[in-house]
């Protein structure tokens, strides 16, 4: 069996005296989709920051491509795009700027599809406004615009689908399956139900021992 | 994790808290017994025994604990700052926790240094106190202590806190001979020096053997101080394990 | 350009040609930026600069030899406090809005990314505390003599404060109240850049060479600049972590 994407060994967690997870293992293949369940307070968003590397406040070992993510953090960033709970825009830019930051910091990501991405999540005519004047969701849609810039294989989406409308949502299912098609890999929370059913790997964090 | 092998085996002992709650153990009564045989023989001997100063007569004997408080300040912040990269780079919980048991008592030391350089200042110089370079220094050591203390009770997640706090004694040991420099310069410039608190020609070997005797006491002292806190430390963050409770049940 | 290059513009105007930056330019333009759309913030720290200087003639004497042996003192100090007070908000909007988990997320290097937020804070607050400083060597009756000495410290010695500076934003970024406590624990550290740089100017009015004031400024500089971005990455890391 060829090594699988992202491996996760053995992960312990806790947060104010209270046992998020423990022995958590599971292993994520190239173009698999895993949304992770749970009631609230079960610890989702904090899985997801830690295998985003952005929280370090747990025991075990996570694997990119069989490497140590101690070791491969650069290799790792460059293969990530996270979406968190605040959707990183800056409310006095616009959204064309937000996104050209953003390109500074992912020189991997294809700008010239800028102003389709814009379009395709709805913001057409929006491009030079900015952002304070646009709505919360309107503000997510800017950020989640880097799906369709993004050339990283690894996406990991908390709560992606929050305050976009129904339309939307089936777009960024429909590019989040073509992203898995395409042998790309996709974590993600929502509370949303997902039309894409069961082409998605479910993992439920309130059954603890939940070795997949 | 999997870069750790070349540590030797002491190393991995060390940083399980329960092998260090036991070791502390059995080293905390040599170490009270050294303080006290220490202290109270240096204490005697320098208070009855050591000749007075020719120049300032008695008041000098502060000095028996006005210098060994303000070496253990500065050595205490040391141990604080290495404890915290330690605690960084490997992960140690125990080291966390020896970092964070250094800042009180490293600034009640401080403190002390303070009080009895200023209650010498007053016989030697007329006033409680001067803007002596190494008195200044001790202020600014003091103010580096404090700021680690407010840092540390600010953040409520135990690790948030240790790295933090070590990252800080770090920026802080690298500036420390700094600081020492520039108010030693500035001290020079403000003041030319008319009378240095500790760096006198030649003390005779009566002074220096009992100041050697309190110095290696307060350490002594410290280490004591120190175990007391860490064990306090250990038995609170691993309450929760069998040995803890075992401990507690038996 | 050359004309084998089909031009998209002319045909279809919307195409906009995007340039990539790179990290160090991307950060520095942004921060900029964010600050021009906010120039409130611009000139709070400049006011209390001006402020603070305003009272020690009202709350010790107005007499002229007073001030001008405290000038040197008095303007030093109250920089270092416009610029401490402007430090709080260094990474604070990052840290709400979600942009330093990116920050922290991107694969180019931590180092620049930082270096740059710090230079754009301090064209922001001590360039033109340098600039305005002047002005209060007037005020308090700073010998002309000084001037020259007060603004090549300012200059060599800001940077260094703001260096300073964000490492204690960068520790305090995840608690809810960051401003008192980021003044201890950086204000100890601000000391021998205050000794070296009020000294420069006390030098330049006695007509002492500055050569090798400035020097140690430079070189606490340099130090800063090599040192104080890895551990203002480091605790982002730890703040954002927590």
């Amino acid at each position: 069996m060829s090594t699988p994407r992202l491996k996760i060994d053995n992960l312990f967690c806790e947060r104010d005296e209270r046992v998020l997870f423990e022995g958590l293992c599971f292993e994520v293949n190239a173009g698999e989709v895993i949304q992770i369940e749970g009631q609230n307070g079960s610890g989702k968003t904090t899985l997801l920051r830690i295998l985003s590397g952005l929280s370090r406040h747990f025991e075990g070992d996570i694997y990119w491509q069989g490497e140590h993510l101690d070791n491969c953090a650069q290799a790792y960033r460059e293969s990530l795009l996270y979406f968190g709970h605040q959707p990183g825009v800056k409310a006095v830019l616009t959204p064309r700027e937000n996104l050209q930051w953003y390109a500074s910091l992912h020189p991997e990501m294809d700008l010239t599809k800028l102003d389709y991405a814009l379009v395709k999540v709805g913001l057409k005519g929006y491009e030079d406004v900015p952002c304070h004047t646009l709505s919360a969701g309107q503000n997510r849609r800017v950020s989640l615009a880097r799906l369709y810039l993004s050339r990283a294989p690894l996406w990991i989406l908390d709560e992606p689908f929050t305050a976009i409308d129904k339309r939307g949502v089936a777009e960024k299912e429909a590019l989040i399956t073509t992203h898995a098609q395409e042998g790309g890999t996709v974590i993600l929370t929502t509370h949303h139900e997902l039309a894409m059913g069961d082409k998605i790997r479910r993992l439920n964090l309130d059954q603890l021992a939940g070795t997949l | 994790m999997a870069d750790k092998k070349w540590m030797p085996r002491w190393f991995y002992q060390l940083a399980s808290p329960r092998w260090c709650y036991e070791i502390t153990g059995k080293l905390l009564p040599l170490f009270v017994i050294a303080a006290i045989l220490l202290l109270v023989t240096g204490t005697v001997w320098a208070l009855a025994f050591a000749p007075a100063d020719y120049q300032q007569g008695n008041s000098f004997r502060i000095i028996y604990i006005h210098v060994p408080s303000s070496i253990l300040a500065q050595s205490c912040y040391m141990l604080m700052a290495v404890a915290g990269a330690i605690g960084l780079i490997w992960k140690m919980k125990v080291a966390d926790m020896v970092a964070k048991c250094c800042a009180p008592i490293g600034a009640s030391i401080a403190v002390l240094s303070l009080a009895t350089g200023a209650i010498w200042g007053k016989p030697t110089w007329g006033s409680w106190w001067v803007w002596d370079a190494r008195l200044t220094s001790m202020l600014i050591l003091f103010f580096l202590y404090l700021g680690i203390i407010a840092l540390n009770s600010a953040i409520e997640s135990e690790r948030t806190a240790a790295q933090s706090t070590a990252v800080l004694a770090l920026v802080g040991l690298v500036n420390i001979p700094i600081i020492k420099y520039s108010v030693d310069w500035w001290n020079t410039l403000h003041q030319p020096a008319t009378f240095k608190l500790t760096e006198r020609p030649a003390m005779p070997a009566e002074m220096w053997v009992p100041l050697l005797v309190m110095v290696i006491g307060f350490y002594c002292f410290f280490a004591v101080a120190m175990m007391l806190r860490l064990r306090n430390e250990i038995i609170q963050r691993e309450r929760r394990s069998s040995w803890v409770r075992d401990l507690i049940a038996g | 350009m050359n004309d084998s290059v089909p031009n998209q513009s002319t045909e279809e105007s919307m195409v906009h040609v995007y340039k990539v930056d790179g990290p160090f330019w991307g950060a520095l333009k942004r921060d900029l930026l964010l600050s021009y759309r906010r120039k409130s913030d611009l000139v709070n720290p400049l006011i209390f600069f001006l402020m603070v200087a305003t009272l020690f003639p009202l709350g010790v004497s107005p007499d002229p030899t007073f001030l001008a042996d405290v000038a040197p003192g008095v303007v030093w100090v109250a920089a270092l406090l416009a610029t401490l007070l402007s430090m709080d908000s260094m990474f604070r909007s990052d840290f709400e809005d979600g942009t330093l988990e990116q920050i922290l997320l991107s694969p180019q290097p931590l180092y620049l990314v930082v270096l740059a937020k710090v230079l754009a804070h301090w064209m922001l607050t001590g360039l033109p505390l340098t600039l305005l400083a002047p002005v209060l060597g007037v005020m308090l009756f700073l010998p002309a003599e000084g001037m020259g000495g007060l603004v090549l410290s300012l200059l060599l010695g800001t940077p260094t404060l703001s260096l300073i500076g964000a490492i204690g934003a960068a520790l305090t970024v995840g608690l809810r109240k960051g401003g008192v406590l980021i003044s201890l624990l950086v204000l100890p550290l601000y000391i021998p850049v205050l000794i070296f740089g009020s000294a420069a100017v006390q030098g330049a009015v006695t007509g002492l060479p500055l050569g090798g004031y400035l020097a140690i400024l430079g070189a606490m500089l340099s130090l800063g600049l090599v040192m104080a971005p890895l551990a203002i990455g480091a605790a982002l890391r730890i703040s954002v972590s927590g």
